[in-house]
């Protein structure tokens, strides 16, 4: 007979990581998501450029490419990244990608008259997007950041395989020792759905407290 | 180190042998997924909840799980109870229940979309369930979200590198072979995400055609 808690125990430390990449990764993400997403709208073209450029090429190749290309060829050029570093990247950067044509969406459906109240009020740039459009805008992009916030979550299955101890790479452990494939995988599966439900459930909540005051309108 | 050309045109025929497991996977991937996700969007339109409920939970569970664990599920796993795969079928399998339900809340959404008239009609006619469905319900259905089901096998073509996990020679795996062999990363990992960048923008400008040609509901 196996004894299981001390693989249970390897699985939750896996478990550990693997919340740790999500949460590190979607701050990221989201930084980024603003910055490309505002970038996009920007009055300057190379900032635009710029912008488009980042947006195309993380949304173009997969996250498995760009975390090798993070862990394997970015040392050649001089800049040595741990595991944990190079998955932080790589998800938070490509999850920042799809965020901003969130955030780019978001914005752009924000009515005119806003725009147009925000110019005969005499707001500056800063101002019309920090106190009228986001806020308008944020309960629109939630819904879609919480799907891509769930993305990103699966997505750190793969940094097991740049040897990053997450879940599923503790999974694989496991399975290596105790030669038993059903209970780890579906351990982790599990799990992996249980921290899903528990973002979603997040994100509903953050809905709730950001439309808050916006009732009456058109959100 | 440096990027060496006539290494690159050196490992180009692995790498494109690669490609060709790639876009076959794909493929295949895409076929499991329109069937598998038809298959759970009309089940879970079910009148029974019996079926409709377990059918929902199962493609939320799928669908909020990471695809690489279900491969390993489906490739370690399955043999003990006797289901042996090869690695490309298993990961066929994979990829294709996983980006089923994805297509199947796109299939659901199409389906929603077709007027209740139509559905009396069907059964003002007489026609059954079946004959609804294939002759009424589908046809109407299915054109208006065909840019919707091409963006998830984008989607798909792009994680199919996660298929060397199981080890299947497909492209990511071939450049990784490649490159332990000769010790060289630049050029095998870039060529990889070169590929991938290039098909995946030739197929946006597809889907821009596709989005041309069918995405024009209202005018029915």
């Amino acid at each position: 007979m196996i004894d299981w808690s001390g693989y249970i125990g390897l699985i939750l430390q896996g478990a550990l990581v693997t919340v740790e990449l999500t949460v590190m990764g979607s701050a990221l993400a989201l930084v980024m998501a603003f910055t490309a997403g505002l970038g996009r709208m920007s009055r300057f073209a190379a900032v635009r450029a710029l912008a488009t450029v980042y947006i195309e090429f993380f949304r173009g190749t997969s996250i498995f490419v760009q975390l090798f290309w993070a862990y394997f060829v970015l040392p050649f050029a001089g800049i040595t990244l741990t595991p944990m570093q190079a998955g932080v990247l790589a998800l938070g950067l490509n999850v920042g990608a799809y965020g901003a044509e969130v955030v780019r969406g978001a914005v752009r459906a924000i009515g005119r008259e806003q725009l147009e109240a925000c110019v005969a009020l005499n707001l500056g740039r800063y101002h019309r997007m920090r106190h009228v459009i986001l806020p308008q805008a944020l309960p629109l992009m939630l819904p879609t950041f919480g799907n891509n916030a769930i993305e990103l979550l699966k997505g750190t299955a793969v940094v097991s395989l740049i040897s990053l101890t997450d879940m599923t790479f503790q999974a694989q452990v496991v399975r290596a020792q105790t030669g038993s494939t059903l209970i780890p995988f579906a351990t982790i599966l599990v799990l992996y759905f249980a921290m899903a439900m528990a973002v979603s459930a997040g994100v509903r909540w953050l809905e709730r407290r950001a439309s808050r005051g916006l009732d009456g309108m058109r959100v | 180190m440096e990027w060496d050309w006539a290494f690159v045109w050196q490992i180009m025929p692995p790498l494109l042998e690669g490609l060709k497991i790639t876009i076959l996977a794909t493929v295949l991937g895409a076929i499991v997924a329109a069937v598998v996700g038809l298959v759970l969007a009309i089940a879970r339109r079910s009148p029974s909840p019996a079926i409709a409920r377990p059918v929902g939970l199962l493609a939320d569970f799928i669908r909020g799980t990471p695809l690489l664990v279900q491969l390993y599920f489906i490739f370690y796993v399955l043999p003990d109870i006797g289901i042996r795969l090869s690695p490309l079928v298993a990961g066929v399998i994979g990829l294709g229940t996983h980006y089923g339900t994805y297509a199947a809340e796109v299939y659901r959404a199409g389906i929603d979309n077709v007027p209740r008239g139509q559905w009396e009609a069907a059964r003002a006619t007489n026609l059954s369930i079946r004959q609804t469905w294939i002759h009424v319900v589908l046809p109407q259905a299915i054109p208006p979200m065909i840019p919707a089901l091409a963006n998830y096998f984008i989607a798909m073509f792009k994680e199919t590198p996660l298929l060397s996990a199981i080890t299947v020679l497909e492209l990511m795996n071939q450049a990784k072979s490649v490159a332990n062999s000769s010790y060289r990363y630049i050029e095998p990992i870039t060529m990889v995400g070169v590929f991938f960048l290039v098909i995946s923008l030739i197929s946006v400008v597809a889907l821009r055609f596709l989005e041309e040609r069918y995405a024009r509901v209202d005018e029915r």
